[in-house]
Order: C-alpha cells, then sequence, then structure tokens
C-alpha cells in the first residue's frame, strides 16, 4: 500500500487518512482553517439538545469546506441510548454513518464492552454503517467486525490523555486480524503518535483534542496531516529491525591507522 | 403540559410537534434537527401531523461540536 493509496470506508474513498473531531474548538473561524490545514474529508459531531437562541454557525462552517459528517453517539452509556442518539444523528443529518461510543464510565471514558456490541449489532442490522470507537482489545475488536463494523477505531489511550499509543502490541494484532480499516482513535497527543499509528499498520487516524487544544490548533493540523503521510510513506518504506548491539554503517575496512 | 428537553412546555391543547417546534422559536424547516417522542425518532414527514400526548417527553436535538 502505497502513502497514495486512498483509504476506503464501507465503499467510499477518502484521499486523507485523517479523521478529524470537532470538539474542544473555543473559535468557529480556528475550526474552519483547521479542517483547511488538515485535509480531512470526514469530521465527527455530537447530538446535544437544542438551543433555541444560539446560533446555526457550527453546521454552516463544516458544510462550507465540503466535508463528510460523521455524527458520534458520545454521551451514551448504554446501547439503548446510543442506538436512539444514532437514530437522531441520522435523521438530524440524512447520513446512515455513524461513530459509535457507549462509554463505561466518566472517569475513565472507556468503551463499555458489551454494550457497545449489542449497539453495534443493532444498528447494523438497521442499515447502519458503523465504525466504533473500541478498546484496544484485539478480540473485542474482531467482534465487532464480526457483527458487521464497517471498521473499527481502538484507542490508543484514554479519550484527551494525549498519552498516545499505550499498547503497541494490542494494536499490532488488532491490525494483523482486521480484514475492515483500523483507525486509531483516542490518545494521540502530537504529531509523532500519529505517524506511529499508520507505521504500526493503523488505516487511518481520528484526532480531536490533539489538534483543538494544541496551543496553535492550526500549526498542529499541519503536523499531524505530515505525519499521518509520513507514517504511511515509512511503512511502505520498511523500517529496519531493531538490534540489541550496534552495527555500523560506514565500512570498517579502510580505516586509517595514524602513526603515534 | 409536554416535556422538551426535560423542561415541561405548554403548547396549547394536543399540539403537532410542528407546533412545539414554532412555540419554541425553533424553525421546523432548519436543517441539522432531529426529533424523538418518548423515546422514538419522530420522523420528519410526520411532524406537521402527529399530536403529542399530555405527558409526552420531547427531544429536540441538534449537531454540535464533538468527537
Amino acid at each position: 500500500m502505497t502513502a497514495s493509496a486512498p483509504l476506503r470506508i464501507a465503499g467510499r474513498s477518502f484521499t486523507s487518512r485523517l479523521l478529524l473531531g470537532t470538539g474542544g474548538f473555543t473559535r468557529m473561524e480556528t475550526l474552519g482553517d483547521v479542517i483547511d490545514a488538515s485535509q480531512t474529508e470526514l469530521v465527527t459531531v455530537a447530538m446535544r439538545r437544542i438551543d433555541p437562541g444560539a446560533e446555526g454557525s457550527f453546521l454552516d462552517v463544516i458544510t462550507a469546506k465540503g466535508v463528510h459528517v460523521l455524527p458520534n453517539t458520545a454521551g451514551c452509556f448504554t446501547a439503548r441510548d446510543a442506538v436512539l442518539t444514532a437514530q437522531l444523528g441520522r435523521e438530524a443529518l440524512g447520513t446512515e454513518w455513524v461513530k459509535l461510543e457507549v462509554i463505561g464510565d466518566e472517569r475513565t471514558l472507556l468503551p463499555d464492552a458489551p454494550e457497545l456490541l449489542l449497539a453495534a449489532e443493532q444498528l447494523v442490522d438497521d442499515g447502519f454503517v458503523v465504525l466504533p470507537y473500541t478498546s484496544d482489545d484485539p478480540v473485542l475488536a474482531r467482534r465487532l467486525e464480526d457483527v458487521g463494523c464497517a471498521a473499527v477505531m481502538p484507542l490508543g489511550s484514554p479519550i484527551g490523555s494525549g498519552r498516545g499509543i499505550a499498547n503497541p502490541a494490542n494494536l499490532t494484532l488488532i491490525v494483523e486480524a482486521a480484514g475492515v480499516p483500523v483507525i486509531l482513535d483516542a490518545g494521540v497527543g502530537t504529531a509523532s503518535d500519529a505517524a506511529l499509528a499508520l507505521e504500526l499498520g493503523c488505516d487511518g487516524v481520528l484526532c480531536a483534542s490533539a489538534i483543538s487544544r494544541a496551543t496553535d490548533p492550526v500549526a498542529m493540523a499541519h503536523a499531524i496531516r505530515h505525519a499521518v503521510l509520513a507514517g504511511m510513506l515509512a511503512r511502505g518504506a520498511g523500517r529496519i529491525p531493531r538490534r540489541t548491539h550496534a552495527r555500523a554503517s560506514s565500512p570498517l575496512e579502510g580505516v586509517p591507522e595514524f602513526a603515534e | 403540559m409536554i416535556f422538551v428537553n426535560g423542561e415541561p412546555v405548554d403548547a396549547g391543547g394536543e399540539p403537532t410537534i410542528r407546533d412545539v417546534l414554532l412555540t419554541l422559536q425553533i424553525d421546523p424547516e432548519a436543517a441539522g434537527i432531529a426529533v424523538a417522542v418518548d423515546a422514538e425518532v419522530a420522523r420528519r414527514g410526520v411532524w406537521r401531523t402527529r399530536t403529542l400526548p399530555d405527558g409526552a417527553h420531547v427531544e429536540i436535538v441538534r449537531a454540535v461540536q464533538g468527537g
């Protein structure tokens, strides 16, 4: 696979392998600039109770950029609530795609595996293209694929933690077994985390806080875009194996011997 | 009395979903909003006709930043 190969999810092709979460931006202008800088083609949104007095500029910014919208089910703790929220997202935004999140508790924001799997199965049956936010458990990832999810989105580390990829070995196991795209979701803190995800075999990366809460979100969007490309190039290039001992790159023969 | 997003709302006797939206000064034609009544999605096509019984729980949502 080359760096220019498109990311394909459920029959839709994306030139960019960077998905953008829109949470955490304090200014709409910044979000627009970040969409441009990241060159993302798929951005997430959350569904929340309407505030009749609020301006409707948020969705306008996204639609003006021509990117696809991916509603999520953030904030749901049960399969029932997640399914209903996904259905509301489909109704509001006219898309059958959903980033499925079913959270176990507020302290860790880790996925609730049984509820997640139940919700995924119900949404697939209801015709959704389901992209589940999941833990870095290879067995759960396989189960999600088995019920018909269009991709799996394992976490690198907890949402908003910026701790990068805590368990690269598990992520590698998920990638090796997956027959659907693997998108690293959650935990990215900076560009090198995104590059590592692609080097490990992920098909894409979703970033929210890493960009929106950076000191300079637009600069970080640039950096992570390039990191994703660099990771894909490096993966295609084939890294050298890790060695215990040094291995000289300069010739060992012909070293001059100087007089005492 | 019905409940919209957790708050009691008086939109007259047996209002339609559209009546409730208008009472709350929400444009029913606006893009990006969705309605659930008693934990089931009410498709946009029924907003003009579906009446809400006393005590109905209505959720009106729209897309916001997140994820």
